[in-house]
């Protein structure tokens, strides 16, 4: 087994590698802030930080399109729908005192196993691959749509199935014993994320 | 060395026009408003036909105290302010005004970003309108929110046409690739796009977010003093740049009949400002929609529409091709 570290060192200190330690770091921090404040609107603007702080890290990772198209969906649509619904409900300004689940512990074991095993996946897989900054870039929208829609297209199209089929389900459940009204409510929603 | 100071100077370039343009459209806005309605508007600040009547204002609400509510939720209060102005700072830097490079900072992925960054915009209005602990600043939020969602789509959509049409994502690229013959053919997708942007920055006829005569002043009610301002410069920061990216974007930006290399600016400019009038002339135009009726537009008139400008750009890309 050779280690990357071989030919370009671990964390040999380049400037956009200290970057992306560091905004690693705020993301971290940001998401660890989103799932223990007690302030339910607080926690969906420390999510905006994080999912940020992940679009900056897409782009010290020269993947300039999924940067903004994490910034369009996530922080643009979907954050606005979450800060949408809290105003719906009685969100307090302060602390909520139900805010706390019982499965916290049952949640957090979910979520340290599924970290595991990306941060494994994805060491095992590109802990050799290098991206070479002063090279064309990598990961412009042209790259990323020619892999798309060249290598990926059965997978692209499955997802949109998928989103379908979650737009579908929302309408059925929303009119059960309900009226038109809410059908098209929840509709709204799910139409914008359909652009993913 | 030169390259940064380069830049830098860039750099600048953008922060003076996101200083004095909203100025000068505010302003605008005074004056034609005021003549389209058989008055004079300000005339005293400054002399000359009052156009110090801002500089006026901007001092009066330095000198006015910074209230925040007692039950506010004070951090996100004093900053929501700024969320709401400094997207278009960034929009601005993104946005070509000449030929040969004339632009804050090329970007590969231009449409996505100012699209992007104009939705992160209005996370300010709903960070006000939940912290100021007010049931009208609530409304308003909600009512900013719903409007957002329905009509951020069709913005994008019609955006996406014109990068069909010119096969590239990034702002300088699409005015490279532009003929003339593209304005009938983008006309669909201009409109909705304009449109579609005049409802995300709340400008009457789609000002249902902030209605005064109902809601106060939706979620801005509790803002006093130099916040309150810098909302108001939001809005017309926002007029500046949904009026120079429907120029770019769907009218050919630097491109004109004439004199295209040199005064390529002078181009981008002056359809900027007619926009700018369009937006300042709808609103004394129409009368303010009602909610259902705003999301009925969005989603039954709007969306179809712009999918079928994606369609026939699809066509006759693929015909001409």
């Amino acid at each position: 087994m050779t280690l990357a570290a071989a030919s370009h060192g671990f964390l040999s200190p380049t400037g956009v590698e200290i970057a992306f330690v560091l905004v690693g770091i705020a993301t971290l921090g940001a998401a660890l802030q989103t799932v223990t404040s007690r302030q339910l609107v607080h926690a969906a603007l420390w999510l905006v930080v994080a999912l940020g702080g992940v679009a900056v890290e897409y782009l010290l990772l020269t993947a300039e399109f999924i940067a903004w198209v994490q910034v369009l969906i996530y922080v643009g649509s979907v954050v606005v729908l979450l800060l949408f619904g809290l105003m719906l409900t009685k969100a307090p300004i302060g602390p909520s005192p139900d805010a706390d689940s019982g499965n916290r512990w049952a949640a957090l074991t979910v979520a340290g196993a599924s970290a595991a095993a990306l941060v494994w996946v994805v060491v095992d897989a590109f802990r050799a691959t290098w991206i070479d900054l002063d090279g064309t870039v990598q990961g412009s929208a042209e790259v990323s749509g020619r892999s798309l829609f060249r290598f990926w297209v059965l997978p692209f199209e499955a997802l949109s199935v998928l989103l379908l089929a979650a737009l579908v389900g929302a309408i059925v459940l929303s009119r059960r014993g309900g009226d038109a009204k809410g059908a098209a409510e929840t509709s709204a929603p799910a139409a914008g994320e359909e652009r993913h | 060395m030169s390259d940064t100071l380069a830049l830098v100077l860039r750099l600048l370039a953008v922060f003076v026009v996101f200083l004095v343009f909203p100025l000068v459209i505010g302003q605008t806005e005074h004056k034609v408003m005021a003549h389209m309605q058989g008055r004079l508007g300000p005339m005293y600040a400054g002399g000359f036909h009052g156009w110090a009547q801002l500089v006026a204002d901007g001092v009066k609400f330095a000198q006015k105290e910074d209230v925040v509510p007692n039950g506010a939720d004070r951090r996100i209060f004093q900053l929501a302010p700024a969320v709401a102005l400094l997207p278009y700072l960034l929009v601005m830097v993104a946005v070509p005004v000449g030929p040969h490079n004339a632009v804050g900072q090329a970007l590969d992925a231009g449409v996505f970003f100012v699209l992007a960054v104009m939705g992160v915009g209005v996370l300010g209005s709903l960070m006000a309108g939940w912290a100021s602990a007010n049931k009208f600043s609530l409304l308003g939020g909600l009512r900013t929110a719903a409007q957002l969602l329905a009509y951020e789509l069709p913005m994008l959509l019609a955006a996406a046409s014109v990068a069909m049409a010119a096969g590239t994502l990034s702002l300088p690229g699409i005015l490279d690739a532009f003929h003339w013959w593209w304005v009938p053919w983008q006309l669909i997708g201009g409109v909705v796009f304009f449109t579609a942007g005049l409802a995300e920055l709340q400008r009457p006829p789609f000002d249902m977010p902030v209605a005064d005569s109902e809601i106060i002043f939706g979620a801005y009610t509790e803002y006093t003093g130099l916040r309150f301002a810098l909302f108001l410069l939001a809005e017309y920061a926002g007029i500046v740049v949904l009026s120079a990216l429907t120029a770019v974007l769907f009218l050919g930006g630097w491109h004109g009949p004439f004199g295209a290399d040199g005064l390529g600016w002078l181009w981008t400019l002056v359809k900027t400002v007619a926009l700018c009038f369009v937006v300042i002339w709808l609103r004394v135009t129409y009368p303010r929609l009602r909610e259902d009726q705003l999301q009925k537009l969005a989603w039954t008139v709007l969306i179809p529409l712009a999918l079928a400008q994606i369609a026939l750009t699809g066509v006759i890309k693929v015909v001409i091709s």
